[in-house]
């Protein structure tokens, strides 16, 4: 009654291996959409059938897992795949970033620098960065092969002639190694940068599109812009409520119904050790944890 | 420089030769031959289904010719057969030194993205990287097909059949192309849009030098632009000749036919 009803991490090594084999291709053409068979997951489409089969195929018994939904460690989704890998695969799992050797994200890159050690499988729901301009497929995948790029352009003159800047505030399209244009998931381009030169490994994976893609470490990740509107990373102009960090990005999160409102770290994690560190913000509960302490003491 | 301008157009731009296609059965076009020169403005009439815009498709790389070939003289003077192009060249070649308009606007333009953008988008594929640059040259392209500069960050499903093709048009010519094919410009235009569309045609065609190869079946949009007339019936070419030649004196049965069934004003 005790024998493992699932192989190590859920997936039979033939799929691991056709998947292993899709991601070795998208290392060795960073940037570029490898098709690879994508199974049916105990998941909804959306909820990161891609990552998960990603991180299935490179887990082995000594990694420890770290997931993250939209820069949290707790939310359902986090949880829930965190649980998955525990049981099918034995994996130790984490949530600080340090730790961390596989991290799953869906929509952020950790706060913390990472390290050559470390592998970041992001969820992908649309891994065509031309789909919206172009949507037939055997074209967009003809313009990349050609390298015809002019359109994707298109879509940041859009932007800039309805509001006078380059609007696109997620999935920002940028330039692989010089040469593929990469949709890098529905991230903040505040985390563009972290994606150039990064020491980690960063994989892509696409469930329901059937793509894998990847940045190789230390690759060049240009996001694309204009000589006179230039990428602009963006970042609420505000410190972080509990921990006060004046340099991570920031959820709003709205208090109540005239107009009250906090900012505070989407990544939980630095945000939880810069507390323990601590950094105090505005409305950080600690003090009044103090205060309840003493007065429970005195 | 006017010898060497002379020179240059002593050599023809576009050579057509014993160009066929057929599919199945059906010969859609029977061995075409012709030359047009740097300037020149080629009419190719006949009532549909007659392997008009079968040809024009050859002509511009769009469809393989079943027999017979096209040669274009590059920029750089050297002529070079078009299906010995790389897929990369032909595509390059279509959207800087060519242009097509293409008789549905809706075909030849991103409806969905603002005519700036329409206009500023063969710019931005061969590397323009400045967006007040791109944005003064759409401005400046869009007044020279008289569209007012205010509607430039409108989507051309909100501007009228006129000004969609007149769109298409300076989104077409903004790279300065030398040889622009146009498949029936005006059709589906009421008739004083029409007039008006040909008049601005016709001065950008003198004023760029370009040269043209349109397909038509209204005699009247041929004689008023163009130089030369093809006149084709059955997939081959019956007459052809210089315009006013060929319409106020046809020789072959059908074209004297074709002529004659112009309505009188």
């Amino acid at each position: 009654m005790n024998a493992p009803a699932y192989n190590f991490a859920y997936l039979d090594e033939q799929t691991k291996r056709m998947i292993r084999r899709a991601i070795l291709k998208a290392i060795a053409i960073p940037g570029y959409q490898v098709p690879f068979a994508s199974r049916e997951m105990p998941m909804p489409y959306g909820w990161g059938t891609g990552g998960v089969q990603v991180t299935a195929a490179i887990l082995g018994p000594q990694d420890v897992l770290k997931v993250i939904d939209q820069g949290s460690d707790d939310t359902t989704n986090a949880i829930s795949i965190r649980k998955f890998f525990a049981k099918t695969a034995g994996v130790a799992t984490t949530t600080a970033t340090e730790e961390a050797t596989v991290i799953q994200t869906r929509h952020r890159i950790p706060e913390t620098a990472l390290n050559a050690n470390q592998v970041l499988v992001y969820q992908v729901p649309i891994p065509e960065p031309l789909r919206f301009l172009e949507p037939r497929e055997t074209e967009t995948r003809r313009m990349h092969a050609l390298a015809e790029y002019g359109l994707m352009h298109v879509k940041l003159y859009e932007d800039i002639a309805r509001f006078g800047h380059i609007a696109t505030a997620y999935a920002y399209p940028v330039k692989v190694n010089a040469r593929y244009v990469m949709d890098p998931s529905p991230t903040p381009k505040f985390d563009n940068p972290k994606m150039d030169n990064c020491p980690a490994l960063q994989l892509f994976g696409a469930g329901r599109e059937k793509r894998i893609y990847a940045i190789p470490p230390y690759t060049q990740v240009v996001s694309l812009d204009f000589e006179d509107h230039p990428f602009e990373p963006y970042r609420f102009n505000a410190p972080c409520a509990l921990c006060g960090a004046e340099n991570s990005y920031l959820d709003e999160i709205v208090t109540d119904d005239k107009g009250g409102r906090m900012f505070v770290c989407s990544d939980t994690d630095y945000c939880e050790g810069r507390q323990a560190a601590g950094h105090h913000g505005s409305l950080s509960a600690a003090p009044y944890k103090e205060k309840a302490q003493e007065a429970s003491n005195g | 420089m006017a010898d060497q301008n002379l020179v240059e157009n002593d050599e023809p731009l576009l050579v057509a030769k014993c160009l066929s296609k057929s599919f199945g059965r059906i010969a859609a076009c029977r061995d075409v031959s012709f030359s047009l020169y740097p300037g020149e403005v080629l009419a190719i009439v006949g009532e549909s289904g007659s392997g008009k815009s079968t040809l024009l498709q050859m002509l511009s790389g769009q469809l393989a010719a079943s027999a017979g070939h096209v040669s274009y003289r590059m920029r750089d003077g050297v002529t070079r057969d078009l299906a010995a192009l790389g897929e990369a060249e032909r595509r390059f070649l279509f959207r800087t030194d060519w242009g097509f308009v293409h008789q549905d606007p809706a075909q030849g333009l991103r409806m969905a993205v603002s005519a700036g953008a329409n206009v500023g988008e063969r710019l931005m594929a061969v590397g323009w990287n400045h967006y007040g640059r791109i944005r003064d040259t759409a401005s400046d392209w869009l007044t020279r097909v008289e569209i007012d500069v205010a509607r430039i960050d409108d989507a051309p499903r909100t501007y009228s059949g006129g000004m969609r093709q007149r769109l298409q048009i300076a989104r077409n010519l903004v790279t300065e192309p030398r040889l622009v094919f146009m498949d029936e410009p005006t059709g589906g235009l009421d008739v004083s849009v029409q007039a008006r569309l040909l008049d601005l045609l016709r001065s950008l065609v003198a004023e760029l030098h370009l040269a043209v190869i349109i397909v038509t079946h209204d005699l009247a949009v041929a004689r008023l632009l163009s130089h030369r007339v093809m006149v084709m019936k059955g997939g081959r070419v019956i007459e052809t000749g210089l315009t006013d030649q060929v319409l106020d004196d046809p020789r072959e049965p059908y074209t004297q036919l074709l002529v004659s069934s112009i309505l009188p004003p």
